[in-house]
């Protein structure tokens, strides 16, 4: 059964559509990320244009995100005022990464820029997910214990506007999660994503913060800043399907729940190395189809029926 | 366009003049069993069936054209080690659509300058770029653009078979794919004898979006502001009751 989905101007099988958001569904119940960085690729791989691919995306993301926050609100796990400063930073590179995407597409690079994104990020993150996991599974089989130094002091300690986050119990500059957000921000824009994948760990690794408050507090930007994008990317570029986006919604709330109950059976470090594989498979996947030579070097970039 | 067809309508006319006893008006009268094509959420492609008849013996060609388009195409070239598109040129008045069917092949049923003053045949559409060229990649330009219509499926490569029934009535399957873009597409139908154009006939038919899908299409377009808005909040609506219906499981 084909539907014919209106902004991405394609018919698309709609069991391909379900089958594709349970799958991710599954993933992110299984592995506890969002998910949006692997249905943008996917959404390419079947032949959504990469700038709707990118606006459903994120609109996905909205949704697939909003349970768990309110989740998180209830048992206490947000810091409200981390939030705010995350979610302010993310506006700001939200707007910028808009901006961005809205001229790359005019000149006919948008399509470059979301593949070289996918592979840098993922190919980034997916090495040093397989190689942190691949330590511990290593180090377990050795049987030696880990323990890494609890606080480091760095240059990033230093900087102004220090402000007391009590959630947090962190004394930090308001500066670094403001940047953490606008990095998260831009590339909620130009890649379709929430950037849970950066920001979690940024949050941990560079603020400093208790790692039961990360998630929820995460989750309470991504809910703001992937609407913001949606509302630009409407707005902007009208790249935003909201048939495609529900389509893929229905089958992933099924598929998480079935994800988080799988996950369960498998220990924290296979899970990582599991994602990591998977994550360098699409990285591998989207590296492949820029240097491999097209079967066309000539593409149609725009059509305006007169 | 139009206008290249009349002038060879004229031309077949003074041809009548000289010797033929038909009359180019009369000498053809086609219809089309649908007028109207709807796309809507199930679409996957239409056949439209044309059905003519002449007053006598000769060929046919049917040329079906989709509303005009301004597509720009890109090149790719190796930057770095990675494809990047490097190069573009804008074709100004592309058919977004172009199918044929003859009952012959038409080389054996019109002369050269027939077809080409017709636009019959792909080969022979004029299209060239807006922007100067330079001579030597003009028709490299020319073939990609048609490469392309052709995987989308939008230029059928295949000749259509007009089918004669009889001396006088004919018929032909016009075959829309599901991407065919939405507009006014216009079917000409030529009659020839002798390779001379003798009659020609055109028919409009239209492709509309309806329902539901062209309804979010236009909202998206133009209330772009509005859209979004409900797009977040039924992604939030959604994903709120998502997250309510499987904690009570």
């Amino acid at each position: 059964m084909t539907i014919y989905l209106p902004i991405a101007d394609m018919s698309v099988d709609v069991f391909l559509l379900l089958a594709m958001g349970a799958a991710v569904g599954f993933l992110s119940g299984l592995f506890g990320v969002g998910g949006g960085f692997l249905t943008t690729p996917l959404l390419m791989f079947i032949g959504i244009p990469p700038a709707v691919a990118v606006g459903t995306g994120v609109n996905q993301v909205v949704a697939a995100s909003v349970s768990g926050v309110l989740a998180h609100m209830r048992q206490r796990n947000v810091d409200f005022k981390m939030g705010a400063v995350l979610t302010a930073g993310g506006l700001v590179g939200s707007v910028a990464g808009v901006g961005l995407f809205t001229w790359l597409r005019t000149i006919g690079q948008v399509d470059l820029m979301v593949t070289l994104s996918y592979v840098l990020f993922l190919g980034g993150i997916g090495a040093m997910m397989a190689w942190e996991s691949g330590r511990t599974i290593l180090r377990r089989r050795r049987g030696l214990a880990q323990r890494g130094k609890l606080h480091q002091h760095t240059w990033l300690h230093g900087l102004p506007f220090k402000t007391r986050f009590r959630r947090s119990r962190l004394y930090i500059s308001a500066l670094l999660p403001l940047a953490i957000g606008l990095v998260v921000g831009v590339l909620a824009a130009i890649m379709g994503v929430g950037g849970g994948f950066i920001m979690v760990p940024a949050m941990v690794y560079l603020l400093g913060m208790p790692t039961a408050i990360v998630i929820g507090t995460s989750l309470l930007q991504i809910v703001f800043v992937t609407a913001a994008v949606t509302f630009m990317q409407s707005v902007g570029n009208q790249t935003v399907d909201v048939v495609l986006a529900l389509l893929l919604l229905a089958g992933a709330v099924v598929g998480a729940q079935l994800g988080s109950r799988a996950g369960t059976l498998l220990r924290g470090e296979q899970l990582r190395g599991l994602l990591a594989l998977l994550v360098l498979a699409v990285c591998i996947k989207l590296g492949w189809d820029l240097v491999a030579i097209p079967r066309d070097l000539f593409s149609i970039g725009a059509v305006v029926l007169q | 366009m139009p206008a290249v067809v009349v002038a060879a309508a004229v031309l077949a006319g003074a041809g009548a003049v000289g010797g033929l006893a038909r009359a180019a008006g009369e000498a053809l009268e086609i219809d089309l069993n649908a007028r109207f094509i709807a796309v809507t959420a199930s679409f996957t492609g239409a056949t439209v069936d044309l059905y003519g008849a002449t007053d006598g013996a000769g060929d046919v060609i049917v040329v079906v054209r989709g509303p005009a388009a301004r597509i720009t195409m890109r090149r790719k070239e190796r930057v770095g080690g990675i494809w990047v598109n490097t190069d573009s040129v804008n074709f100004p008045a592309v058919p977004s659509f172009y199918h044929m069917a003859a009952s012959r092949p038409p080389a054996d049923i019109a002369t050269t300058e027939t077809l080409a003053a017709s636009g019959v045949g792909i080969d022979r559409l004029p299209l060239a770029p807006s922007e100067a060229v330079p001579a030597a990649e003009r028709a490299e330009w020319r073939a990609a653009l048609v490469r392309a219509q052709q995987r989308a499926r939008l230029f059928p490569q295949q000749i259509g078979k007009v089918e004669f029934r009889g001396i006088r009535l004919f018929t032909t399957r016009l075959v829309l794919p599901a991407n065919v873009p939405t507009g006014k597409y216009e079917v000409d139908v030529l009659l020839l004898e002798k390779r001379h154009i003798i009659g020609h006939r055109q028919a409009l038919l239209e492709v509309r979006k309806t329902g539901f899908e062209a309804g979010i299409y236009a909202f998206a377009h133009e209330r772009p502001a509005l859209y979004g808005l409900i797009a977040i909040l039924l992604a939030l609506v959604a994903g709120w009751m998502a997250g309510v219906a499987f904690r009570r499981i």
